[in-house]
């Protein structure tokens, strides 16, 4: 039994330092190029370069994911960086006709390697997709689905699970009294909370975010920005996104993919302000993409 | 440019009205048929729908005889067919839907299996003579009954299961995976109580194909004659629409009315099963919460 939620890891490491709660919701709580630096990479990917079908759509990405960071990716729409996202916890398996070659590894293991339990590894890397898709059943039941697809059977034990995911994702206080109705009935922007309470529920390490905030308006958006601060202190998160500002916004590092590779990754201050690369600043500064 | 209406205008817009008139006539000509069916049949038919008629079996006299035997039969074929081809069906779909890769093999097998169910059921009945009744040695019982109709309706279920699964948006499955459930509990979980409405209504469509069919049955060797109602997969058998056919083949005035009442409780009983399809349906759209 893997519950209540709390990442082990996060007190073993001790290097980010971790800010009280008063300070969750301000921006001074990004990660310096310090502790990034000093930060234990969560996920290493080297030499990764992946296929569909004879397009290869990756070439040679080495990147670092660091532990209790967000990590950005960004770039023009098929740069790569949902397919590079959905690398990480293998949901390209389901695409037929992929082919990828290098390493990833999570924890130091490599989740590539022959006779690896994908649905093991799906448990420790949360998905959260672009569009809200929550099953067409109660809140509680999409909440419970992944613990009880990992054979969690007590009643008792699922609601406290339950609880414990909506009160992370900042939705427990609207959702409370209608458990028993249909998750499709929450506004877009709960929706798409609600999958990430899902996902929270498994007990990741690691959350991947395919442009979560994309098809919300403005207040929803800065909801799960906000919730992204806070959700870094236990998870290591990975997010796609197309909107800079938000990348700047949420980010500890951010890695520009373009055509398939991976330009340039960094502290996000510094890719921002001072990027080494002409492309990326050119993209940063909306001159392409 | 001037809002006088010229005479190309009027020429179309008077075709467009010719063409609604036709449609409509159309439609008025189907409903007129059905009518004049029904009330040829119940005109016929009513005085002779008892419950004797109901109750008693065969006889050589149209006012004893009755439909037992047949709507006896008709109901097990009914049973064993919805038990026999219900499972293979919806497997078969799920298979070739959430497993099969999509290479030259399946395109084979899918392309059969829409074939399939455009042949002619008569086809089908020899294939059962060859197969059930002389080669498995079932010789004319319900069993070999029952396993022909399978036939005849497998593709119609495996066709709608998979239009059904397919209406199923991918996301639902994407979001199961992502959260470490295998393939067998996203489909199990997921995909079929989202799709078991649209599976039922192939399924109902099916059965009730199944329960008007003759040729099949008499390719078999089923005969109209069946002085019991069975009562053992063993047993031989007769459906209702092999019993009508016998009654309103013979040159009796009266048995033509007894065919008649036959034909109502036919009716009667594909009625049911759509009411019961409605309510499945019902329900299961309820669990799922759109």
């Amino acid at each position: 039994m893997n519950f209540p939620i709390q990442n082990e890891q996060n007190d073993s490491v001790g290097v980010s330092s971790r800010p009280v709660a008063s300070m969750a919701s301000t921006s001074s709580i990004a990660r310096s190029s310090d502790e990034l630096a000093a930060a234990r990479s969560k996920i290493a990917v080297s030499n990764l370069d992946f296929f569909y079908g004879s397009h290869q759509a990756l070439f040679d990405i080495t990147l670092k994911v660091p532990e209790n960071c967000v990590t950005a990716l960004i770039g023009p729409s098929g740069c790569g960086k949902s397919t590079f996202l959905r690398c990480l916890n293998r949901m390209n398996d389901m695409i037929e006709e992929t082919r990828l070659s290098g390493n990833v590894l999570l924890d130091g293991e490599d989740i590539y390697r022959p006779r690896t339990d994908v649905v093991e590894l799906r448990k420790r890397v949360g998905m959260v997709f672009q569009k809200s898709n929550p099953f067409p059943k109660t809140i509680f039941e999409n909440i419970a689905y992944g613990p009880k697809v990992a054979g969690t059977r007590k009643r008792a034990v699922l609601q406290e699970i339950v609880e414990h995911s909506l009160k992370q994702a900042a939705l427990w206080d609207e959702v409370k009294d209608r458990m028993n109705k249909s998750a499709l009935q929450l506004s877009g922007g709960q929706q798409q909370r609600l999958c990430i309470a899902r996902a929270l529920a498994t007990n990741p390490a690691v959350l991947l975010m395919d442009e979560p905030a994309s098809a919300l308006d403005p207040a929803a958006t800065a909801r799960i920005e906000d919730l992204i601060f806070e959700l870094k202190e236990n998870y290591t998160i990975v997010i796609v996104t197309h909107n800079m500002q938000q990348a700047a916004r949420v980010s500890d590092q951010t890695a520009f993919f373009f055509q398939g590779e991976l330009v340039e990754a960094g502290p996000t201050n510094t890719l921002f302000t001072n990027p080494a690369k002409p492309q990326t600043e050119d993209y940063i500064t909306g001159r392409f993409g | 440019m001037s809002l006088q209406t010229s005479n190309r205008h009027s020429r179309s817009r008077l075709l467009s009205h010719a063409f609604a008139g036709i449609c409509l006539l159309s439609t008025l000509s189907c409903i007129a048929a059905l009518i004049l069916l029904l009330w040829q049949v119940f005109s016929h038919g009513i005085d002779w729908l008892t419950w004797d008629f109901i109750r008693n079996l065969p006889s050589r006299f149209p006012a004893k005889a009755g439909i037992r035997s047949a709507l006896a039969g008709s109901l097990w074929l009914l049973g064993l067919t919805t038990v026999i081809s219900v499972p293979i069906g919806i497997g078969a779909a799920i298979y070739l839907e959430e497993y099969a890769n999509k290479n030259r093999w399946r395109t084979l097998v899918q392309t059969n299996i829409a074939n399939l169910a455009g042949v002619p059921s008569i086809v089908y009945g020899i294939l059962g003579l060859g197969l059930f009744v002389r080669f498995m040695a079932l010789e004319r019982s319900i069993l070999a009954g029952a396993l022909t109709l399978s036939l005849v309706v497998l593709p119609i279920i495996i066709l709608a299961s998979q239009e059904a699964l397919r209406a199923v948006p991918p996301s639902i499955r994407s979001a199961s995976f992502a959260l470490g459930a295998t393939k067998w509990q996203t489909v199990w979980h997921q995909v079929l109580p989202a799709s078991i409405p649209g599976i039922m209504t192939g399924v109902i469509l099916a059965i009730a194909r199944a329960l008007g069919e003759a040729a099949p049955l008499l390719a078999i060797g089923a005969v109209a004659y069946i002085p019991f109602a069975p009562s053992r997969l063993s047993d031989e058998f007769t459906a209702l629409p092999i019993q009508i056919f016998n009654w309103s083949a013979r040159p009796q005035e009266d048995f033509h009315s007894v065919a008649a009442a036959g034909i109502i409780v036919l009716l009667g009983v594909l009625i049911c099963l759509n009411a019961i399809a409605v309510f499945v349906r019902y329900r299961a759209s309820k669990r799922i919460r759109w």
